[in-house]
């Protein structure tokens, strides 16, 4: 959990960067893109990075999953007659409940992202436009429930990290110390924040319209 | 006051349990939870009626017998006490309180609010011994313990093994006792010879009873009567990837 989950973090960071790229314009932007593609060559044929990713992405979702629904599958079976009064959460924190159903939120989006942007078969301008006009089209005002279906999905993203990293960091064991575990809760905070912040900047932009 | 208590009623393990309701009247503020049971208790006997069954031994909050969930919440949602330390100036005329034991696989009702913890027991046994010379009391300053050491075990050794950490976890997982015990011994200079080994006997006996895995919800420090803190579930985790990568 917490090994792929890292996995995970880190591509959302750089994809969140790579994002970022759409506010330096066109140019850069589709000229970053096509660097993802032809990176290294001619000495590694093209689409060799996006590959790689590719795979390490789909093996650590898959496992992430396969992990999740072990834990809840070990979770049902520990307790098999269930409290008749609702529980009642006492330690105050909303993340860490929404972390199994937020998970699949996460997934459904991210299949229609690839559909939108990847492949652009739900694109207005389809898969053959270059990805900033994918990116642009996809946002505008008339097309609002998307860039609101993205937003919600970033705030469940947030949340999901939020817990996820200190999760992680409690896995891993390094949270023993009062004053270092303080410092690694602020740190899921953070991260947590500038992710969502870094990738929302460009759907809401676009659809303003202070970016066309 | 005057109460309307459901109970969890169970004779015996084999038997299937139900809630039963029971009206419960001239309750005193002054009177602990356990006492408000006994005077239910008391008149269910005077009128013939089987008692519910409890456990409790110290009433003082010390030895980790009593424990029920009480409207949902393990030990009642008052903070840092045990069940017999929840007085009952807590509820208010009139009030429905559910009282359900302790629900995990690992711990089996005995009956009605009455669990079956030797699962605990079976942990600790894992843990197995520490290397420290027997037979007369070495002189107390001879292995000198750090300060913040010393307070930060003396912290975990608070656990009293009630299991609310269990009843209380969404996932029903056994860490916080587990990490509470093995954080305890792996401070001190005592516990060295044998941490690693300890920490991987004793996480391995909690997966075997069958309690649920941790993902860090802190729902069991929240109701944990001694407030014994998630940093020992890292220790635990800390101490277990060290053996295990051995
Ligand atoms: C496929 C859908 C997903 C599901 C069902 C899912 C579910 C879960 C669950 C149940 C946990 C453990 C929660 C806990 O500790 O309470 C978790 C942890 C985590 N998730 Fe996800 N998740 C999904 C997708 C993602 C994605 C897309 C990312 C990255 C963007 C991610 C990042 C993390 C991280 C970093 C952790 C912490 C690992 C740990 O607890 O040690 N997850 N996830
Ligand atoms: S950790 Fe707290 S809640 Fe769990 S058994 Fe020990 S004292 Fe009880
Ligand atoms: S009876 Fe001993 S702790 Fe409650």
């Amino acid at each position: 959990m917490a090994v792929t989950g890292a996995v995970l973090v880190l591509f959302l960071i750089g994809h969140m960067l790579g994002n970022l790229k759409i506010f330096l314009g066109a140019d850069s932007f589709n000229h970053y893109a096509d660097w993802l593609r032809t990176v290294g060559s001619p000495a590694l044929p093209n689409r060799t990075l996006l590959t790689i990713t590719e795979i390490v992405l789909v093996v650590c979702v898959v496992l992430h999953m396969w992990a999740a629904v072990s834990l809840a599958r070990r979770a049902a079976k520990a307790r098999p007659v269930k409290y008749a009064a609702k529980r009642k959460s006492q330690a105050n924190g909303y993340a860490a409940q929404t972390m199994r159903y937020g998970g699949v939120i996460i997934v459904l989006f991210v299949v229609w992202h690839l559909l939108d942007m990847t492949f652009g078969t739900v694109n207005p301008k389809g898969g053959d436009a270059t990805p900033y006009d994918r990116m642009i089209a996809g946002f505008q005002p008339d097309r609002w429930w998307v860039a609101l279906f993205y937003l919600v999905a970033m705030v469940m993203i947030g949340l999901h990290l939020r817990h996820g990293l200190w999760s992680a960091f409690q896995s891993l064991g390094l949270t023993r110390r009062p004053r270092v575990r303080g410092l690694l809760q602020k740190t899921a905070v953070a991260v947590s924040a500038v992710l969502v912040l870094g990738f929302v900047a460009a759907p809401v932009c676009i659809l303003i319209g202070v970016v066309k | 006051m005057n109460l309307t208590l459901k109970i969890w009623r169970q004779n015996g393990s084999s038997d299937k349990g139900r809630m039963v309701t029971y009206r419960v009247e001239d309750v005193s503020p002054d009177m602990s939870f356990l006492e408000m049971l006994d005077v239910l208790n008391e008149r269910l006997i005077l009128e013939g009626d089987d008692p519910v069954a409890f456990d409790h031994d110290c009433r003082e909050g010390i030895c980790g017998m009593c424990g029920m969930v009480i409207n949902g919440v393990a030990h009642g949602e008052q903070k840092l006490t045990t069940t017999c330390q929840l007085h009952m100036r807590h509820f208010k005329d009139g009030d429905v309180v559910t009282i359900e034991p302790w629900r995990a696989a690992a711990f089996p009702v005995v009956k009605d609010l009455v669990v079956d913890r030797s699962a605990f027991d079976r942990i600790i046994q894992a843990g197995g011994f520490i290397s420290v010379p027997a037979g007369s009391a070495p002189e107390a300053h001879s292995v000198p313990v750090p300060k913040a050491a010393a307070d930060a075990a003396f912290d975990a050794a608070t656990c009293i093994g009630c299991g609310a950490c269990v009843a209380a976890c969404p996932n029903g997982s056994a860490s916080l006792f587990t990490a509470a015990k093995i954080t305890h011994l792996s401070l001190l200079p005592q516990g060295q010879p044998e941490r690693e080994s300890r920490a991987r006997a004793m996480v391995e006996q909690m997966d075997a009873e069958g309690f649920g895995g941790c993902t860090n919800t802190g729902e069991c420090t929240a109701v944990c009567p001694k407030g014994i803190p998630l940093d020992t579930i890292a220790q635990m985790n800390a101490d277990y990837l060290k053996a295990a990568s051995k």
